[in-house]
């Protein structure tokens, strides 16, 4: 079925379809109508779930937690500084490997307050264990929420699945909502491998040594370091599951086929403006542009960001002449965390790229098409310190 | 997957003795019951037992006499704090490290 709806309703379609057991979240903009369409789903009956209403970020994802230990499957939503104060269950959510999905509306953090858009919020989170996916229109959105339940349960790993805050998640935008028969054959229902049972009690994420130490059985039990060492080794294992399920997804729905960079006029390219999200579909015009002046330019969007898709940014960069990474995010005091990233996956190719950065739409600034213009044209003639800033007026 | 089960991945225990590790290497004093002044022990019937309902660790039996597992006890000394006759007293593990030299 087609529709004409915001991005936080194709998010909530797509949590409806993967038939998610348990909702709760609290409400922060831009991440708010979100939850209330969940909430309509619920209380109308077209959802068999338990919608939770909670006091804050820090219980609602402690409720997914306890919801996923008890083999259900649960879901919740945040934006900004409600992602930062669930930052402890974060981590905890990782370690203790639950398959928990959350929508992360992207919104600028404060101090000073800002609701409007840049992706500082989950960029700040990058080292907490989860897998983040970005989607960058409203189809990728619904799309992705239903992956992201495949791939977090393939791999016990929490997934994001995030989004620009109004650029999508208020505008609206035809996408197709697939019907739930078909879901239901690509995503089963879920069989935890081991789960909370009154019949055989036990404690989970208890207190570990320096140590490993023998359980009591006289088994080995992993310790510490193995733990995260397993979450890690699972977490590169992931680039792979990523990629089955966006196969299996091309072939029942007929999209995706892209999942770690979606290219734009990327075959011949010299050049490559690179970002994460709605930026690299406005990016597209840009480059067009570009392309009608004999610069052969091109433009990625990066689908994932953790686990790092590494090898294929290698693959997809190594030939051009130069890498043009474009960020809504700031690792304060040195540059852009998606730059440095970059930056270090191509330092083993034998003809490095030159690669730029430019710091752009930070709390929302507008971010004009002739200012990208600018700045790429630039790039792609002289040579500049970085980071640049887009937009900045002072 | 690199790891085979979800046992690999978390720090779980079930219940039974030892999953902690054996804790009484943690000890820096230990208790010991006087059996002159424990009060099962000196009149020979299933009375008292107040350090064995005291212990966290369940390391004290409800026998007569009351008997402290070792290769546990922690030396929280709680048992010694709750003890109505103070029959137990807290010895430093130097003292019998010395011995057992």
């Amino acid at each position: 079925m087609h529709v004409i709806e915001s991005g936080n309703v194709a998010a909530a379609n797509g949590v409806k379809l993967a038939r998610a057991h348990v909702v709760a979240a609290y409400p922060i903009t831009p991440q708010t109508p979100l939850t209330e369409k969940l909430s309509e789903f619920v209380d109308a009956g077209e959802m068999d779930a338990e919608y939770i209403p909670v006091e804050s970020e820090h219980s609602a994802l402690s409720v997914c937690i306890a919801a996923s230990s008890a083999g259900s499957r649960p879901f919740t939503a945040t934006s900004a500084n409600g992602l930062l104060y669930m930052s402890e269950q974060l981590h905890w959510a990782a370690g203790a490997r639950l398959p928990i999905v959350m929508c992360v509306v992207n919104r600028g953090i404060g101090a000073p307050w800002t609701v409007w858009n840049d992706q500082q919020d989950a960029f700040s989170q990058r080292d907490a264990g989860w897998v983040q996916l970005f989607a960058c229109d409203h189809q990728q959105i619904i799309d992705t929420v239903i992956q992201a339940y495949a791939i977090a349960e393939t791999v016990s790993i929490p997934v994001m699945v995030c989004y620009d805050g109004y650029i999508l998640s208020h505008t609206y935008m035809p996408f197709e909502i697939p019907d739930s028969d078909t879901v239901d054959g690509f995503l089963p229902a879920f069989s935890p491998e081991y789960a909370l049972n009154p019949a055989k009690p036990c404690n989970l994420n208890t207190v570990t040594l320096p140590d490993i130490r023998p359980d009591v059985r006289g088994d080995t039990a992993p310790g510490y370091m193995e733990i995260r060492h397993n979450l890690h080794t699972d977490m590169r294992e992931a680039l792979n599951v990523i990629k089955t399920v966006d196969e299996k997804f091309y072939s029942i729905f007929g999209r995706g086929g892209h999942c770690f960079i979606e290219p734009y006029n990327c075959e011949d390219a010299e050049y490559i403006a690179v970002c994460i999200g709605s930026l690299s579909y406005q990016l597209r015009d840009v480059v067009d542009a570009l392309r009608q002046d004999r610069i052969k330019i091109g433009v990625c969007g990066l689908r994932v960001y953790r686990p790092f898709p590494d090898e294929a940014i290698r693959e997809t960069f190594k030939s051009a002449k130069g890498i043009i990474v474009l960020e809504k995010a700031l690792s304060y005091g040195y540059e852009g965390a998606l730059y440095a990233d970059i930056k270090a996956a191509l330092y083993d190719c034998d003809n490095r790229p030159f690669i730029h950065n430019y710091i752009l739409g930070l709390g929302g600034r507008e971010i004009k098409t002739q200012q990208l213009l600018d700045a790429l044209r630039q790039s792609c003639t002289i040579d500049i310190p970085v980071p640049q800033w887009i937009g900045l007026k002072m | 997957m690199t790891q085979k089960n979800f046992a690999c991945r978390i720090s779980r225990s079930e219940p039974g003795p030892g999953d902690g590790g054996r804790t009484g290497s943690w000890r820096v004093l230990r208790p010991v019951i006087d059996l002159e002044k424990c009060i099962p022990a000196k009149r020979n019937k299933p009375a008292c037992f107040t350090c064995w309902l005291y212990c966290p660790d369940g390391c004290i039996t409800r026998t007569i006499p009351p008997t402290i597992d070792y290769e546990y006890c922690k030396g929280c000394e709680i048992c010694a704090e709750e003890c109505p006759v103070g029959a137990i007293t807290m010895v430093e593990e130097t003292v019998f490290i010395k011995e057992e030299k």
